[in-house]
């Protein structure tokens, strides 16, 4: 049974998306995120739908030179252009936990993933993007992460588990967002280890002493 | 105005309908040069060059003409379907960036809801009453819709340029967007002002 998710990016975001000015690591959460949630491909297709009506209507409509045609038509038998990404092959049957397009970017699911531990109850792995810090995330079950506030925006969304923090329990498909106003600390679900991908687009910056990144958090 | 709405969404429907399913070069040229124009303006005011923006309009119509066979206008009118190309090429030949998108095909995906409550108008008829909804946007929403998807700029960036709050570029944005949604979902807001 699919999680239907219920915490979704906002609306300024799935714009960006869909005209195209989102840089490369936002985007990456942004569409990873749409795999795991019809609701918000409906909104990204209407997004679109409304650019091509911009562009079908504009009124502002500027010269092309009188030679562009001839050379489009001479070159519409011509190879083919590279238009479709490459997707990594799943063999039949079987069932990802990584959607596209993080499992391209990863070169496989989640058991090729190669973590690091950079603290106790927390594993991550660098994703080699522009525009930003992408990282996968396995934090340990029950294990609350360092409370810390952001310079700038922080997306993360779930893949496997869950985790909760002052605005909520977030699973399989939840978008979390958060901005420089939000000093949180999420707390990974009991019943096992949760998976996430996040976005940073600055350094983050501890706010809780530095024995919270030691001290395993156990819930009540 | 209604009709002609769309009338215009099922020509341009048609002609790519034909270029896909017959090769027709006739409704090529005539495709061509309804967008080429506005896809040069569109490329300009994101900040190409106008030789730049040339070479990107002969990649844009020579992927139309490639790929024609998978437009299908149950899903998106053909304004919608060269808009996305052009973006994606826009991207290409900006930022060198990739932009990354889910696989329909993925089985990890999750399916949409079956019963496809969604779009109970015709793909076709809910187009026409964006285009009447559009025009019907206040100024200053509109402005700064068309800054958000023909500039490639950030929400931010816009508010410098307007000399606006931040906030208050996000929040006309999503004004907009919802008037436009619900004029998608068949509640057309023509009537209404604000
Ligand atoms: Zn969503």
């Amino acid at each position: 049974m699919n999680h239907i998710p219920h915490h979704h990016p906002g609306p300024d975001l799935l714009l960006a998306y869909a005209a195209g000015t989102l840089a490369e690591a936002p985007s990456l959460v942004v569409a990873t995120h749409l795999a795991l949630c019809p609701r918000c491909r409906a909104e990204v297709a209407g997004m679109e739908a409304i650019g091509g009506a911009l562009l079908s209507d504009s009124s502002a409509a500027t010269p092309v030179s009188t030679g562009l045609l001839a050379d489009v038509l001479a070159r519409l038998d011509g190879p083919p252009l590279a238009e479709a990404p490459r997707r990594r092959q799943v063999p039949p049957g079987h069932n990802p936990v990584l959607p596209e397009p993080l499992r391209s970017y990863i070169g496989g699911d989640v058991d090729t993933i190669r973590w690091r531990r950079t603290i106790p109850g927390l594993h991550e792995c660098e994703l080699s993007c522009s525009g930003g810090a992408v990282r996968m995330m396995r934090i340990r079950s029950g294990m609350g992460m360092p409370q810390h506030t952001h310079h700038g925006d922080e997306f993360t969304l779930v893949l496997q588990g869950g985790f909760t923090d002052g605005s909520g329990h977030y699973l399989r498909g939840d978008f979390a967002s958060t901005d420089t106003s939000v000093d949180h600390r999420p707390i990974a679900d009991d019943d096992g280890d949760c998976i996430c991908l996040a976005f940073t687009d600055a350094p983050l910056r501890l706010t809780g002493r530095f024995m919270r990144w030691l001290n395993p958090f156990i819930r009540a | 105005m209604q009709a002609d709405d769309r009338a215009e969404v099922d020509r341009l429907n048609d002609l790519l309908l034909r270029v896909a399913r017959q090769r027709d070069r006739q409704a090529f040229v005539t495709l061509f040069h309804h967008f080429a124009p506005r896809l040069k303006s569109f490329l300009l005011r994101a900040g190409m060059e106008a030789g730049a923006a040339e070479e990107t309009i002969q990649d844009v119509m020579v992927t139309v003409w490639q790929r024609a066979e998978t437009f299908d206008p149950r899903l998106a009118a053909a304004g919608t379907w060269i808009f996305a190309i052009a973006r994606n090429r826009r991207i290409d030949r900006l930022r060198r960036d990739r932009r990354p998108t889910f696989d329909p095909n993925d089985p990890a995906l999750v399916p949409d809801e079956a019963d496809g409550s969604m779009d109970t108008m015709l793909a076709e008829e809910q187009t026409a009453a964006l285009h009447r909804a559009i025009r019907s946007l206040p100024p200053e929403q509109a402005d700064l819709l068309k800054m958000a998807y023909f500039e490639d700029k950030a929400h931010s960036a816009i508010a410098e340029e307007r000399r606006l709050p931040l906030g208050t570029v996000k929040s006309r944005l999503r004004l907009a967007l919802a008037r436009l949604r619900k004029a998608m979902a068949g509640d057309d807001p023509a009537g209404e002002t604000l």
